[in-house]
């Protein structure tokens, strides 16, 4: 490489851009986003319209406890990554093992409701459309929690191997990037389903 | 470029069987290898899904005629459509934007090699997938083999009582395979666009290249999405039971449509915006003038990938919406002329008064820009709500967006091939052979396709399988063939190009075209690691700086 163009160089340090993770992660959650999108979309156009029961209002149960485990994991996984910054890695292990349990409650909870709905209500996926759009965008959610858990898990043993330290913190950064959206999509699909829909 | 940098990557080249080279490109995680793979299988599927539209005008060719059975005619239109949209343009312009996006803005590597290569085989398999069909579709039912619906699967013609057998599972697969690989290839381009860009390469100074690939992967991302979620309602409803689109459980055919066009008319979008970045590199090259607007071109560009998001119903004002719909969806059509027509005005302020060197490139840039005017003049014809409810669903129909993705799309891309060919290769693509591949082109472009407006306009529908003689439509749809095969005779030529030359083609060096951009500073083709040392820039042009340094273009910014 010819020197010519490499005059005036620039301060060290003063060329500072995103870290590409994160970027990354953004990019995949507006794609999630608009994804959902369309599985929230059908739900709202679909509710109330189908032909046959059972019907939202008489076999939805509003999960209220595994709602608040969902929501205060997010909590809990922010302050995980601040412990792990500030090189706790003890804090940062309690406080990550407490995400994933709290996430997994809630995927007990979703277990659960479906349990409920299939063998006491016989409602299925091909029951009506309320069953077909239920179960696929629940489904969802609960699969990218299921998704985001096992990436938690990963961590986790990592964690109790050693391996990770606050160099690593931009990564974990980047999951709880994750783990925060997955959050934010149940405030949608939960005021969606069992708030508007019902 | 220092000799020592060439000298590494020789001593690599040599001494390697055939077999271990095979390896090392199916293992590949650098950016131009797989930006490489990508052209040579989108050209590959070009020959393919050009075969097939060749089937069908040789069908059409008089009336009455029976050269395939209509089983076969749905198949041929189904596949053509499917294959020309996921896995030719897309294809072509992620291998241009990987090969070329790292390249010019300093980069080394895309910013997730192993994402890369990931995201290409899911292209590919899905590819294959689809190709698959036609020996696997018919599963045990014996009932139909490669996809017939069409490629738009409207419902319910997709329902397990219209498509028995598997054809639309491969087809929903396969597009589904291929839509998660350009998710990912989608923000691989964003997050090195952001990251990875070298030292004194601001986003005001980036090649408009690097602009409009990041709108077109940010289009990618937002409407290759509803389209995912689409097929796996769709997939829900064939395997699972479910209603979605099952209208007799009360759900709805016209949900499918909207989903389908929320997805289909941003993706018009994402294959000509990188059109336009062929253009704006080519043109000012060849007109050797600074690109003209340089931060209105990045606006309108922005400014049409908004817009864009907002018009996908006017691919279906002839459901019946009421007034309201069709009115916003009308003008919101109509307010999409407005960048783009600040787009031609540049390239051609960009031209006027410049030294225009008519070299191939720069033809096939030429003729972009009168064909395209004339695909947003049917455009705005069609955008007009009563227009389109008269020729909805007729040939004026294709001819208009065949006149955007043949006349605007593919020109800029066999443009960007003579353009760059000489930095993947080495080697110049011949000149003559190139101007006659134009020639033949434009003749036969203009014999079919403009022509084709006129059959429509009496009322031919598209996708008919065969038609009455004596409605005036026998002679255009001869005509129209005519030029199909003069097209096809002109792409042969063009492959042959790309053959002969790599073995014979005069040496390129590093910068045939007396470029501005970075990728010329680097050796054709560029060693693996492109830049020995991390280059710094100070303007919009590098290598013009670095040509002049007495008359550098950063004294004026």
């Amino acid at each position: 490489m010819s020197n010519a163009t490499l005059s005036m160089a620039q301060e060290p340090g003063a060329w500072k851009l995103p870290y590409r993770g994160k970027v990354g992660m953004a990019c995949l959650i507006i794609a999630e986003s608009a994804i959902f999108t369309i599985f929230v979309v059908a739900y709202l156009y679909y509710a109330g319209r189908s032909l046959s029961g059972p019907t939202p209002r008489e076999v939805l149960e509003t999960p209220i406890f595994f709602t608040i485990c969902l929501l205060s994991s997010s909590l809990t996984i922010h302050f995980a990554e601040k412990c792990l910054e500030r090189g706790s890695r003890g804090g940062f292990l309690g406080l990550w093992l407490l995400t994933f349990i709290l996430g997994g409650l809630f995927l007990f909870g979703t277990a659960q409701e479906w349990h409920r709905l299939i063998y006491e209500h016989g409602l299925t996926i091909s029951t009506n459309l309320f069953g077909t759009t239920y179960y696929s965008l629940v489904g969802l959610h609960a699969f990218h929690v299921t998704v985001g858990l096992i990436m938690l898990g990963i961590v986790f043993l990592f964690g109790l191997a050693g391996r990770v330290g606050a160099e690593q913190s931009a990564r974990v950064g980047v999951l709880s990037m994750y783990w925060h959206f997955v959050d934010a999509v149940w405030v949608v699909v939960f005021t969606m389903v069992y708030i508007v829909g019902r | 470029m220092s000799s020592d940098a060439i000298a590494i990557r020789v001593a690599d080249a040599g001494g390697r069987t055939w077999v271990e080279s095979l390896h090392d490109w199916i293992t590949t995680v650098d950016h131009k290898r797989l930006g490489i793979l990508y052209i040579l299988y989108a050209l590959l599927f070009l020959v393919i899904g050009g075969l097939e539209a060749l089937v069908i005008r040789i069908q059409l060719i008089r009336p009455h005629n029976d050269f395939v059975s209509p089983q076969v005619f749905n198949r041929m239109f189904t596949m053509h459509g499917t294959t020309m949209i996921f896995f030719v343009i897309m294809p072509v312009m992620f291998g241009f934007a990987n090969y070329l996006v790292p390249l010019m803005i300093g980069a080394r590597d895309m910013a997730f090699p192993r994402l890369n290569a990931f995201s290409f085989w899911l292209t590919a398999f899905g590819g294959f997938l689809l190709y698959f069909s036609f020996l696997g579709g018919s599963g045990l039912y014996g009932a139909g083999s490669a996809p017939d619906v069409g490629w738009w699967a409207y419902a319910p013609l997709t329902s397990r009582a219209f498509s028995p057998g598997h054809s639309a599972d491969y087809w929903t697969i396969a597009v589904l395979v291929s839509g998660f690989g350009s998710i990912g290839t989608a923000t691989n381009i964003i997050a090195t666009i952001f990251s990875m860009r070298c030292p004194g390469m601001t986003l005001g100074r980036m090649p408009l290249m690097g602009w409009m690939s990041m709108v077109m992967s940010g289009l990618v991302l937002i409407s290759i999405s509803p389209l995912t979620a689409a097929q796996v309602m769709l997939i829900v409803d064939r395997y699972l039971g479910g209603h979605f689109f099952d209208t007799q459980a009360g759900g709805s055919a016209a949900l499918w449509m909207h989903f389908f066009w929320i997805f289909g008319h941003p993706e018009v979008y994402i294959l000509v915006i990188p059109a336009f970045a062929f253009a704006s590199e080519i043109i000012p090259v060849f007109s050797r003038k600074p690109i003209f607007g340089y931060p209105v071109m990045v606006a309108a560009t922005v400014g049409i990938g908004f817009i864009s998001m907002s018009v996908w119903a006017h691919h279906m004002f002839t459901i019946g919406m009421n007034s309201a719909s069709n009115t916003f969806f009308v003008l919101t059509t109509m307010a999409i002329a407005v960048p783009t027509g600040i787009k031609i005005f540049n390239w051609l302020g960009t031209m006027w008064g410049g030294k225009i060197q008519f070299k191939t490139p720069m033809l096939f840039c030429v003729a972009f820009l009168f064909q395209f005017l004339i695909a947003g003049l049917t455009g705005i014809m069609l955008g007009a709500a009563p227009f389109n409810w008269q020729l909805s669903g007729s040939y004026f129909v294709i001819a208009h967006f065949h006149y955007v993705i043949v006349g605007s799309i593919l020109f800029c891309i066999f443009g960007a091939v003579y353009y760059w060919y000489p930095k993947m290769t080495g080697r110049m693509l011949n000149e003559s052979l190139g101007k006659l591949h134009f020639w033949l082109f434009v003749i036969g472009f203009h014999l079919t396709f403009d022509l084709m407006h006129i059959p429509g306009l009496l009322g031919m529908p598209r996708r008919i399988y065969t038609y009455e003689p004596g409605r005036g439509w026998e002679i255009w749809n001869l005509l129209v063939t005519i030029g199909t095969f003069l097209q096809a005779i002109a792409i042969l030529m063009f492959l042959a190009n790309l053959v002969v030359s790599y073995f014979k083609g005069a040496e390129a060096g590093n910068d045939p075209w007396d470029a501005w951009t970075l990728e010329w500073s680097a050796s054709s083709p560029p060693p693996v690691y492109n830049f020995a040392a991390i280059p710094t820039v100070e303007s919009r042009r590098p290598l013009w700086d670095r040509k002049h340094p007495e008359d550098p273009d950063s004294r004026y910014d």
